[in-house]
């Protein structure tokens, strides 16, 4: 007989079965990976991405860097993290003082609510960043549909 | 051969910082999605993106399944001269692709 009690428990070991798909520690493997172990600090970045986006399959985002791009001050990578896509990388941009400017625009996909967070690693080796919480109504399509 | 489109100003004045636009038409099929039939997509994505300016580079991207379906990039460049900017994608199923822009003095 089904009682509501084991139809709760069911319930919960449904979300114990949900993939183990943007997992904390591959997160931080990959902005790891990404800065080359240097401390993450807050500044100097700027992502521009709406708060709350109906549609996850494209949101426009677009991060700027405080920074002069000479050759001995300049950018050279930005890249964009999600915590909670199957994979944590989103996009890793190449700049240098042919740039002249660090600002960088793409579209990129969301599976669901959760921070965005913006990385720059300048040519010192510093890293800095700037994180974003985005709300989405309808996700990136991931499981069929 | 997929549908590229790459927006540079009309006219530069040098030492200006421009805005160079690139839009390819491409699925970014990302791996992770069941097709009609349940069986899982293979991958099908651009990985790199490179722009050279008269053979120097000037930017290059990695791009991830998490780039939106006809992945659009914009990034800045400092004209330092006309001449051509040679924009090449690479991708999953040996997509290798090279369009060129004239980048113009005003």
């Amino acid at each position: 007989m089904t009682t509501r009690r084991t139809l709760l428990t069911a319930g919960s070991f449904m979300l114990l079965l949900r993939p183990a798909w943007g997992t904390p520690e591959s997160l931080r493997a990959a902005i790891d990976a990404f800065t080359g172990g240097a401390p993450v600090r807050n500044g100097r970045v700027t992502l521009t991405i709406d708060p709350l986006v109906e549609n996850g399959n494209a949101v426009p985002v677009s991060v700027s860097v405080q920074s002069p791009m000479t050759p001995a001050d300049h950018v050279q990578r930005i890249a964009l993290f999600t915590p909670q896509n199957p994979l944590p990388e989103v996009a890793v941009f190449h700049l240098s003082p042919a740039s002249g400017r660090a600002l960088v625009s793409t579209r990129m996909r969301m599976a669901t609510t959760q921070p965005v967070i913006a990385l720059a690693v300048m040519s010192d080796g510093s890293a800095w960043q700037h994180n974003v919480n985005v709300v989405v109504t309808l996700a990136a399509c991931l499981e069929g549909g | 051969m997929a549908r590229a489109l790459i927006r540079t100003p009309t006219f530069a004045r040098p030492g200006e910082v421009v805005e160079i636009r690139v839009l390819l038409q491409h699925p970014m099929e990302t791996g992770f999605r069941p097709g009609a039939d349940g069986q899982v997509l293979p991958r099908d994505i651009v990985t790199r993106v490179e722009a050279h300016f008269e053979g120097e580079r000037v930017f290059a991207a990695d791009l991830f399944p998490a780039i939106a379906a006809n992945p659009y990039i914009a990034f800045p460049m400092r004209v330092t001269g006309a001449g051509n900017l040679v924009i090449s994608f690479q991708g999953d199923n040996g997509l290798m692709q090279r369009e060129t822009a004239a980048i113009r003095l005003a």
